[in-house]
């Protein structure tokens, strides 16, 4: 089904044949010539954090080191996210090609997709995949491998040196920065992490020019996005959009007539209510108090018949569980803001416990060790601030 | 790269090298910042976020123990940003802690209490999680008691356990709420691999591992005026009981220590020291006797290298990893455990004493001794050897609890019989004394000359290294020795299980020519055992085996087989070294046991 | 526990005996055996030498590693809130009436273990639930029955033929 108002991209899904002649071609370029025109093209990360992908293979590329290596986070567990999950059941070779291009500006030989345990069902495909693409590989004359490395369960294997810790035979537990993957990641050598929908991008940009992709979207947020629509929606799926819509356009197409609240980014992500829909932008910059919203892509829309109650304690039970635990304010924090919530539902606690938890939040923000733990914030803020009397009555 | 890096801490100028973090950089001008998952003998975690501490113009706060300071960088310890981080982040570790001070071992020892009164942390914010908690107590170990309640998941015994032992009896389990500091399967600590040292005992912040304490029961036995109370002080107890006691570390308060225990009412107050003379005696020769065995001999049954088996610790070590190398350990026992066999036979004998009346108390710098006196091997005297193990720490808790103002104690003496000792039993209690010792004996006793070393000092097996290495050439030995001729004597120290099982893989594979081993399982040998005071550091261990050191060169007899009262001990009741007597309660045997 | 030691030193030569390969070999003994039994720990101990303790903590780590038996299918029902919306809370009662197990245990017969996880990437079409790899989506209570059903024909059927080959 087509939106109304926002134009359906479908870059990345579109059928293309003729990926190994684009990986032929893009190999043969030089690095420099790459990385400038990923550079030039504006693309970041769209895993969530935003990170400027041509400055990260760059980075990497400059880092000191023989061994390196390119590996793509398919651990997609934000909740209300399955953007990775589509890309790679139907256009898998495009992120194989992100890699094999990324393989070689940085000197890597092998390569990794991490790919979470609950998406094992498409491992088999998967691999297919890859020993074709290995042929292609071959012929250009690319001595680069790509594996695949099974996750089994845990949400903060996603975070980038948690997957490190994970697929070296640890628990997942995110390490101390600085430094930072691009100068020691897996193994502890520089490694380029770049999410699926990422990779896949860079296939476009190399296919098309950095120009095309620049063109899309707005300021600093440049290009199209992937976005998994959830929640009270008659259309809900994947849909790939421009960059730079406000929320209210968004609404417009996707909800139900009675949207009260969307969720940006799933349960790390920030609620918008209703009153602020015209306001928000979909895009890196700022925050909820601002005019734009990072994302993952996670969009789920509530209408006026849910609680948000429960939407936040759906959150923090998912957060009590999945935090790595090291951490005091994130192990701690989570419990807390969980037991709170529900001290002051069931009237045992009283309304101005919601301010402390409030405060805890914000000081979990400043202290915890990774993007978990300080975006627990992100959903308990919004949330207890846009709907304050939903989570008392 | 510039040999500096220039940063500013709470507005003072700090000059250090680059990769210094900011914790070091703060400590450097005098700045504390609280820690509490940091640990100078350890690698840095990050996880309690106790340090954090604010950079000028940034938004979140940083980990001062694992961020390194970079130029022009602005650091605020102590705004407002971060006070109120601090006392989150205590009331949120207090939150899932059973915060029964009052009733706990830790009371007034504990970091996490010294924290929380610094930063008045009162009645908290939070929600007490610990009734949502199936918090368990392991106290079935003779050692070490795990209280999970009192855990806060800074994981300094994980990570000492893996970096300094080797071990790895103790693993972080689960995520989230649930996770927690385990065993396997969360089996008692008795059932698994877990050696007693009890480092993860000194180097837990909190009251949830500590050891064992046997202080009631020693009371009891000392009010019983039926019995008569004998006590045995190690060597590495005197140069440390200052420091729980209110002194700086690497005093010697042998003499107060004395008049302590006879304040407190042990009825017999004697030293360790003295077995430990004894264990070189008996160390020695059999060591002379495997090198006669394999070098004359060519008897292929006999095992070199041998290994010292002094170090409970070591060797319970050794039985579940390695059980195939336990005929490399010396059958030695431990001076503890020849002080208890002697002490109801011997010295029963000596002073008319019916051994079923006396009752045998040691004061150890080690948990695992504990296990070791409870081994069903340890009743070569027809009773328990030993009857009751308390560590330095322990003891220092009954000098106060009987009101002694122990700064102001006379020097006293041991009692005779079992009370003298060499400078060569004073020196067991630090890494390498072992060695030193066994040398000054068993050379002289080849060769008929003191051992070559200028003022008896053998430095090359001094020092915290963690592996030394060290050879001696014999010419010219005694007749009876004369196989020794040009032979050198190869040995190894070691401290540390980590550094004993590289050493041990080794000696599995044969790709060393070792012939004799010292190991101690914790890090400095004796003097940094798990029963000793804490905090615990490369610097208090330095000043420790300093007065060690110290306390040696000061003696008059510096060689085990000078000792007056080892002399007459042979003469009067064991005759000669491995002799029958002996065999019957010097020496002992190993178990194997399972490595998972 | 000879099958166990061999079937550990298969994995440990097919992925290596380095710490790296600590998770694959413990896929792959629980893609065999159902879950993690303290023996198989051993033996992975054994094989990569670690402590157990260190092969327990980095298992109990991951949910979809498990150290208590199971049946043999393993049903993860997902608690999202988008699935929560589109009736996941029905299914789940559906399931618990039909298998007569809360969350958390195993069928009397042994052939399913009912969990909850979290969230399983099909949010556009909840609710949604893995059985062991395979993910069911649009899930109603009726549908849910109809897959059970053929689960269990299937484990029926195999009975069957395992007995027919045995007499």
């Amino acid at each position: 089904m087509a939106p109304r108002h926002l134009m359906r991209l479908d870059l990345i899904f579109k059928d293309e044949h003729d990926v190994a002649p684009l990986v032929r071609q893009t190999l043969a370029r030089g690095r420099d010539d790459i990385v400038n025109e990923l550079i030039a093209s504006g693309l970041k990360g769209r895993g969530g954090a935003g990170f400027p992908t041509g400055l990260k293979w760059k980075l990497t590329a400059d880092a000191p080191g023989d061994e390196k290596y390119v590996i793509c986070n398919a651990d997609e567990g934000e909740p209300g996210t399955f953007k990775d999950r589509e890309i790679l059941m139907r256009v898998p070779e495009k992120v194989l090609a992100g890699m094999a291009v990324c393989a070689k500006v940085i000197g890597a030989r092998q390569g990794f997709i991490y790919l979470r345990g609950e998406y094992r069902f498409l491992r088999a495909q998967l691999q297919q995949v890859i020993d074709g693409f290995h042929a292609v590989l071959d012929e250009a004359g690319l001595p680069f491998r790509i594996e695949i490395f099974m996750g089994s369960g845990a949400y903060i294997c996603g975070e980038e040196s948690a997957l490190f810790e994970s697929m070296e035979g640890q628990r997942g537990e995110p390490r101390n920065k600085p430094p930072y993957p691009t100068q020691c990641g897996f193994r502890n050598a520089p490694t380029v992490i770049n999410n699926v929908e990422t990779l896949a991008h860079t296939y476009s940009i190399f296919k098309y020019g950095a120009e095309k992709f620049r063109d899309l979207g707005v300021q600093d947020s440049r290009g199209s996005k992937v976005f998994s629509v959830s929640g009270d929606t008659p259309v809900p799926g994947i849909y790939e959009l421009e960059f730079g819509m406000t929320l209210q356009r968004f609404v417009e197409d996707f909800g139900d007539g009675d949207t009260k609240a969307v969720q940006v980014g799933g349960a790390s992500g920030f609620c918008v209510p209703r009153k602020r829909f015209e306001r928000t932008i979909i895009g890196y910059q700022g925050k909820l108090t601002g005019t734009s919203l990072p994302t993952g892509g996670s969009m789920m829309l509530f209408n006026s018949s849910r609680s948000m109650y429960n939407v936040l304690h759906n959150y923090l039970e998912f957060f009590v569980e999945e935090s790595c635990g090291q951490c005091t304010p994130c192990r701690v924090g989570t419990q807390q803001l969980l037991r709170g919530i529900e001290g002051v539902k069931r009237g045992e606690l009283s309304s101005a416990t919601l301010d402390a938890l409030l405060d805890l939040a914000e000081t979990m923000r400043l202290t915890a060790k990774c993007g978990l733990g300080q975006s627990v914030a992100n959903s308990f803020a919004s949330i207890v601030e846009n709907f304050r009397e939903e989570m008392i009555y | 790269m510039p040999h500096t890096v220039n940063c500013q801490i709470d507005h003072l100028s700090v000059n250090i090298q680059p990769g210094a973090t900011i914790l070091e950089a703060a400590r450097s001008i005098h700045i504390q910042i609280p820690t509490l998952c940091y640990h100078s003998d350890l690698c840095v975690a990050g996880n309690c976020r106790l340090c954090m501490v604010e950079q000028v113009g940034a938004d979140r706060l940083l980990p001062a123990c694992a961020t390194p300071v970079t130029e022009g960088m602005e650091i605020l310890t102590n705004s407002q940003k971060v006070r109120h981080a601090r006392k989150v982040m205590l009331e949120l570790l207090m939150s899932e802690h059973r915060s029964d001070c009052t009733h706990c071992y830790k009371n007034g020892r504990c970091e996490l209490q010294n924290l929380a009164s610094e930063y008045l942390v009162q009645d908290g914010r939070f929600i007490d999680l610990v009734p949502f908690k199936n918090y368990t107590i392991d106290d079935l170990s003779p050692s070490i008691i795990k209280d999970d309640a009192k855990c806060i998941r800074c994981q300094r015994c994980v990570r000492t356990c893996a970096e300094i032992q080797a071990v790895s009896a103790l693993a972080v389990a689960h995520k989230g709420a649930e996770m927690k500091i385990s065993t396997f399967f969360d089996l008692p600590m008795a059932e698994v691999v877990c050696t007693n040292c009890g480092q993860c005992v000194t180097h837990c912040p909190t009251g949830a591992l500590v050891e064992k304490n046997y202080i009631d029961a020693v009371w009891q036995a000392m009010d019983d005026d039926a019995r008569h109370v004998v006590v045995q002080t190690a060597p590495a107890v005197r140069i440390a009981l200052g420091e729980a006691l209110g002194l700086e570390p690497g005093q010697i308060v042998t003499g107060k220590m004395v008049a302590a225990l006879r304040r407190l009412g042990f009825d017999s107050v004697l030293d360790t020291d003295f077995s430990a003379d004894l264990t070189i005696i008996e160390e020695g020769h059999e060591l002379l006797q495997r090198l006669r065995e394999v070098i004359r001999d060519k008897n292929p049954q006999v095992k070199l290298p041998m290994t010292t088996s002094c170090s409970p610790g070591w060797i319970k070590f050794l039985e579940h990893l390695y059980p195939d190398l336990l005929p490399h350990l010396s059958t030695a026992k431990s001076p503890q455990q020849m002080f208890g066999a002697l002490a109801k036979t011997y010295y029963a004998r000596r002073i008319g004493m019916d051994a079923k009346n006396m009752v045998s108390v040691s004061v150890m710098p080690c948990t695992a001794k504990k296990f070791e006196a409870a081994r069903p091997e340890m009743c070569a005297s027809g009773f328990r050897d030993v009857d009751y193990v308390l560590t330095t720490r322990e003891l220092a808790m009954m000098i106060r609890q009987a009101g002694i103002d122990f700064l102001s104690l006379p020097d006293d003496e041991f009692d005779s019989i079992m009370g003298q000792s060499s400078g060569a039993g004073v020196i067991f209690g630090a890494t390498g004394g072992v060695m030193e010792a066994a040398l000054r004996t068993v050379y002289e006793v080849v060769t008929g000359r003191e051992v070559p070393f200028d003022g008896l000092n053998i430095v090359p097996v001094r020092g915290l290294e963690q592996v030394k290495e060290a050879a001696l050439t014999i010419s010219s030995p005694l007749p009876e020795w004369g196989f020794l001729d040009g032979v050198t004597l190869k040995t190894c120290v070691v401290h540390g299980l980590a550094g004993a099982r590289e050493v041990m893989k080794k000696v599995a594979d044969g790709s060393c020519d070792y012939h004799f081993i010292e190991i101690m399982a914790c890090p400095g040998g004796c003097l940094g055992g798990g029963g000793q005071p804490m905090p615990v550091s490369d610097h208090v261990r330095e000043m420790r085996a300093r007065a060690i050191y110290r306390d040696d060169a000061g003696k008059a007899i510096r060689k085990s087989h000078e000792n007056p009262d080892v002399v007459k001990l042979y003469e009067d009741f064991l005759k000669e070294p491995l002799g029958h007597l002996s065999h019957q309660l010097l020496h002992t045997h190993y178990v194997a046991r399972k490595r998972y | 526990m000879n099958g166990l030691r061999e079937l550990v030193s298969a994995l440990a030569q097919k992925h290596g005996t380095r710490r790296e390969s600590l998770l694959p070999i413990l896929q792959g003994i629980q893609a065999h055996e159902h879950y993690l039994s303290d023996d198989a720990m051993v033996e992975v101990a054994r094989a990569l030498d670690l402590s157990t303790a260190q092969v327990y903590g980095t298992a109990t780590f991951y949910s979809f590693l498990v150290t208590r038996p199971q049946g043999r299918h393993v049903i993860r029902l997902c608690r999202t809130i988008t699935c929560v919306m589109h009736g996941k809370n029905q299914l789940l009662k559906e399931l618990e009436t039909l298998l007569k197990v809360r969350v958390g245990e195993t069928t009397a017969d042994g052939l399913f273990t009912l969990l909850e996880t979290n969230c399983l990437g099909q949010c556009h079409q909840g609710p949604a639930i893995l059985i062991d790899d395979e993910p069911y989506t649009r899930l109603t209570p009726e549908r849910i029955r109809v897959i059970v059903a053929e689960y269990q024909q299937k484990a029926a059927l195999e009975s069957e033929n395992s007995g027919l080959i045995n007499s």
